[in-house]
């Protein structure tokens, strides 16, 4: 092909109409669907607790946490704080203040909000491991594999987890948090196992596994070279949403008083401070300061949530201003 | 063939532009055509795909979503230039005036609607809720028009074959009695017999209201038997317009040579004609005429500036330098050196 | 030495299916199908019909994705039915595929050479990379493309007729006997089309490859089919030379296809105009007799009583057809037994 001088373009072309003129943004050379702002912030949240969490140590003596270490019921600092005849002021030793039994709010968030993460990362996880291991068997072999595993995954979704919780909880008494996250992750794997199982099904049948097929690879070759590449943004949407369940459940628990009670967690927390009358003592950081917290962590969780679900959904997403 | 001197154009496109923004530049998807569609004709727009065709379609109707843009041009019909309206009345123009059916119209239908709901929806949202009185014959009128039987009505779009569902989108189309009809590649997906059964009905169509046509496609079988003219697209601009048997017995644009050589036939076994296709990059044409890069007659002029198009009494257009005007309104060959890659 | 590559006998294969009301509706995807294709010369067979006609079902029973109900699939002398693991695999480095849909067939997550790759792991087709490498780029150039254009993009990023290529390339690297292309032009852009069908013949000619080329186009099965299929509802209406079958149809239904193909040439429209009966007519399959009968214009009580067979009409031509019945000179195909009949 013969070589063609560089174009010679004219410089722009001629002027839209009025009403197509509004329409037209400017076009961003970082407009792509990752940097959408609620996966953005949604990941500052997060990294913000849990770099806290890591860090938290060393930034403030946690040891504070426990009971007896500081001065009991005081207030936030520069807060008074009267009940009967005390007047409390707030200090900077306790800056978020203190709760009845002398436990230090700011120490209590440092240690029970990397808690909480915890327990839905591990349930999260149980429940995605299980979930992918049956969703794939299920939807890969079909017949009756697959009919025994639906059913039981069916079932499972329809009994009431928090209430089977409680009652579990309420017998076994003494519990560590891992023992918390895998019963909930026990009731978290049929949800990834459908999604994983409606993912493989419909995988399936497409052209580019009878190709692999014709092209002598085995069926484990198919399984894990083929189909689950494809699976990943499945998976990594269904682990944020569980995790946030997860977390919803555990501390659904402490604030019932069913959680772990050697160390702090944020809905312990709030357990003590209901049973401590601290609304009827007008202690408001006892109880907002942690509900404010994880507040915060599900607000994180779910803008990651809503921000994947743009990048995987291109139908979601806004025009670019 | 009808003597265009004495028709009046029901809709004229003048220079139209749609651009789609693209972070490395437009893609100039139409680039300045301009053809006029005259009362009761029926025009085929052809090309191959990515060509402009569709994208045309849209900028006429107004229906070009982001990141695509109208940059210019006017769309006359019956006087008024649609680019320049307010929303408002373009709607009202739409499907009133002018309607379409678009490519993969049968996946269009609304699956959990039955057929004459879904009719009905359209002739209430153009003529308001007093249209309801007398709507049950007219919708049997209109399906006996498209030559469906009247049992129909009452049935899913699930429960319909393929070719019955493209004939309720032509239902559909013609239900406000428009003047222009847009059909976009309205048989792509149909069987053979059925293909044939629908395009007679669309010819019936025409026939019986009148109605003026533009036909989207690539087949050029079926732009034989249906269209009266022929506007040929090449990456945004239309290259000829030529009455249809004139484009088949002697196309004038090397592309339409290429397309009508490459044709395959039931009549006789010929070697295959290979081609690419579009191979410049849609946001940086070629200065000069559009198809340089693969015309096996380009020439040192074709390469600065695009050839005009230059028509001829019957109505022939070509934007060809191998071809120039006569004084008596002929198209004759131009005396040119013959050239070389 | 057996002379055929590949012999299929009466293949049938009928889908059970529950209707409303509980009623068993089975639906003979494919009936009394046989099929022999020589081992020299290298041909095009074309089995063309429309949706509904069993030829999808045909190229899937070939390929091995679908058990056939009755009948046999004989490759190479060798009854694929009871075949061992061995045979399989070398079954399938002998047949291989390309489909309609230029993008379906293609993993998403990785990049085109992924395609490649596989095929060259899995078959042991080259002891290293640079070897591996040259014969990509062979295929790759028969094809029209060249490696380092493509090999390294993802498939969105690449025009269907590309695609396509891609995929003839990679069947032909594994030099198989026979490649069932199934509808292979149909979602190609029709400017494109040309290019594909050039490949097929070249392979057939250069590479001695034979194709079981799937189509609804006659047009395209004109250009380049040896012999041709037609079917109409999973059985055969005519079969013989393509320019035989095509240029002078004697089954009504391939009459009626051959005469509703557009024909590029203004001056030759449709003749009269056509109406399909209701769909009930259409649907409720005539259990006994000829498929074809309700839409036939030439039907006769005869075609109510049993499904016709093959019969001869001259040499290389045959039709279903009992307006065929007894023709001078020809006898009768010898039929199987309607799959319907067995249930």
């Amino acid at each position: 092909m013969a070589t063609i001088a560089a174009p010679n373009r004219t410089a722009s072309p001629p002027a839209p109409t009025a009403r197509v003129a509004k329409r037209m943004g400017r076009f961003n050379r970082w407009d792509t669907p990752w940097f959408n702002s609620k996966l953005i912030i949604g990941v500052v949240i997060i990294a913000i607790i849990l770099l806290l969490g890591v860090l938290g140590q060393f930034l403030w003596n946690t040891k504070l946490a426990r009971t007896g270490y500081s001065d009991l019921n005081m207030p936030p600092v520069g807060l008074t704080y009267t009940s009967g005849m005390d007047s409390l002021t707030g200090t900077w030793t306790n800056p978020l203040g203190t709760e009845s039994s002398g436990r230090d709010m700011l120490a209590l968030l440092l240690v029970g909000t990397p808690n909480a993460l915890l327990v839905g990362l591990i349930a999260g996880a149980v429940g995605m491991g299980v979930g992918i291991v049956l969703g794939f068997i299920a939807g890969f072999l079909g017949g009756r594999v697959d009919n025994v595993i639906r059913l039981i995954s069916d079932v499972s979704i329809t009994i009431p987890s928090l209430m089977v919780l409680i009652v579990i909880q309420s017998i076994i008494r003494s519990v560590e948090l891992s023992t918390i996250a895998l019963l909930i992750a026990a009731f978290a794997w049929p949800s990834p196992t459908r999604l994983i199982r409606g993912q493989v099904l419909s995988m399936r049948e497409s052209g580019y596994i009878q190709m692999a097929k014709l092209s002598g690879a085995s069926t484990f070759d198919i399984m894990f070279k083929e189909i689950m590449p494809n699976l990943i943004p499945y998976l990594f949407a269904s682990f944020i949403g569980n995790a946030t369940g997860a977390i919803l459940a555990a501390v659904g628990l402490e604030t019932l008083g069913l959680g772990p009670q050697r160390i702090p967690t944020l809905g312990g927390t709030i357990n003590l401070a209901i049973n401590g009358s601290a609304l009827l003592r007008n202690m408001w950081w006892w109880w907002m300061l942690p509900a404010l917290v994880l507040a915060i962590v599900f607000i994180g969780l779910l803008l990651i949530n809503l921000g994947f679900d743009e990048v995987a959904n291109p139908r979601l997403r806004k025009s670019s201003q | 063939m009808t003597n265009q001197d004495k028709q009046k154009p029901v809709l004229t496109v003048r220079n139209l532009c749609v651009y789609y923004e693209t972070p490395k530049g437009d893609i100039l998807a139409v680039d300045g055509i301009n053809f006029e569609l005259f009362e009761g004709e029926t025009l085929g727009l052809v090309g191959e795909s990515g060509c402009g065709k569709s994208t045309a379609a849209m900028g006429i109707l107004q229906l070009v979503v982001e990141p695509g843009r109208i940059a210019a041009g006017e769309v006359i019909l019956e006087g008024k230039n649609l680019l320049g309206l307010p929303e408002e009345e373009v709607r009202q123009m739409r499907w009133v005036k002018l309607a379409l059916i678009p490519q993969g119209a049968m996946n269009s239908l609304n699956p959990t609607m039955t057929v004459s709901a879904q009719i009905k929806d359209v002739i209430v949202a153009h003529e308001g809720r007093h249209a309801l009185k007398d709507i049950k014959p007219r919708i049997l009128d209109l399906l006996a028009t498209v030559g469906l039987p009247g049992r129909i009505v009452d049935m899913f779009p699930h429960e319909l074959s393929g070719g019955m569902k493209q004939r309720v989108c032509i239902a559909m189309a013609i239900a406000m009695n428009p003047a222009v009809i847009i059909a976009d590649e309205s048989t792509s997906a149909l069987d053979v017999v059925v293909q044939r059964i629908v395009a007679q009905t669309l010819l019936k169509v025409k026939e019986q209201l009148g109605v003026s046509m533009i036909m989207i496609g690539h087949d050029m079988g079926l732009m034989a038997q249906m269209v009266d003219r022929v506007a040929v697209m090449y990456a945004g601009k239309i290259v000829e317009i030529a009455p249809v048997k004139a484009l088949f017995a002697d196309p004038k644009h090397p592309y339409s040579q290429l397309l009508i050589e490459s044709v395959p036939s039931l009549r006789e076994r010929k070697p295959l004609r290979i081609t690419e296709g579009i191979t410049h990059d849609p946001r940086n044409p070629p200065p000069g005429c559009i198809f340089q890069l693969r015309c096996p007659h380009v020439m040192e002029q074709c390469r600065q500036v695009a050839p005009p198009m230059r028509t001829n009494k019957a109505g022939q257009q070509v934007a060809c330098y191998l071809y120039d005007q006569s004084e008596d309104g002929e198209l004759i060959h131009a005396r040119v050196a013959p050239g070389n890659t | 030495m057996p002379e055929s590559l590949l012999e299929i006998r009466n293949a049938t294969k009928v889908y059970k299916q529950r209707g409303s009301g509980g009623t068993r509706k089975d639906v003979v995807a494919l009936q009394n199908f046989s099929l022999d294709i020589p081992k020299n010369p290298a041909s095009i067979i074309t089995i063309a019909g429309e949706s509904g006609s069993g030829k999808t079902t045909l190229a899937q029973v070939i390929l091995g994705f679908v058990r056939l109900s009755s009948g046999q699939i004989i490759y190479d002398g060798q009854d694929m039915s009871n075949a061992n693991p061995a045979q399989l695999k070398n079954y399938r480095r002998q047949v291989q595929a390309v489909f309609q849909d230029p993008f379906g067939v293609y993993n998403p997550f990785y990049r085109v050479e992924h395609v490649f790759n596989t095929v060259i792991h899995n078959f042991k087709l080259a002891s290293d990379k640079s070897k591996a490498r040259s014969m990509i780029e062979e295929a790759l150039n028969i094809v029209g493309l060249h490696g380092e254009d493509v090999l390294r993009k993802y498939p969105h990023q690449l025009s269907g007729g590309q695609r396509q290529r891609i995929m003839m390339a990679r069947a032909y690297m594994v030099k198989p006997k026979l490649i069932v292309a199934d509808e292979p032009v149909s979602m190609v852009d029709s400017s494109l089309r040309a290019t594909i069908l050039d490949v097929m013949m070249r392979l057939k000619n250069d590479a001695g490859i034979s194709f079981v080329y799937i189509t609804h186009d006659l047009s395209t099965a004109y250009q380049i089919g040896d012999k041709i299929f037609i079917l109409y509802q999973g059985g055969v209406a005519e079969t013989g030379n393509t320019v035989k079958v095509i240029d002078h149809p004697k089954h009504p239904y391939v009459q009626l296809l051959v005469s509703s193909v557009p024909e590029p040439d203004p001056d030759i429209k449709w003749e009269g105009e056509i109406t399909l009966p209701p769909e009930e007519e259409m649907r409720s399959s005539v259990n006994s007799g000829c498929r074809f009968y309700p839409r036939c214009p030439r039907r006769s009580n005869r075609c109510l009583e049993a499904q016709p067979s093959l019969y001869h009409i001259e040499d290389e031509h045959d039709a279903a057809c009992f307006l065929y019945e007894s023709v001078p000179g020809g006898k009768p195909v010898p039929a199987a037994k309607s799959a319907l009949e067995t249930t």
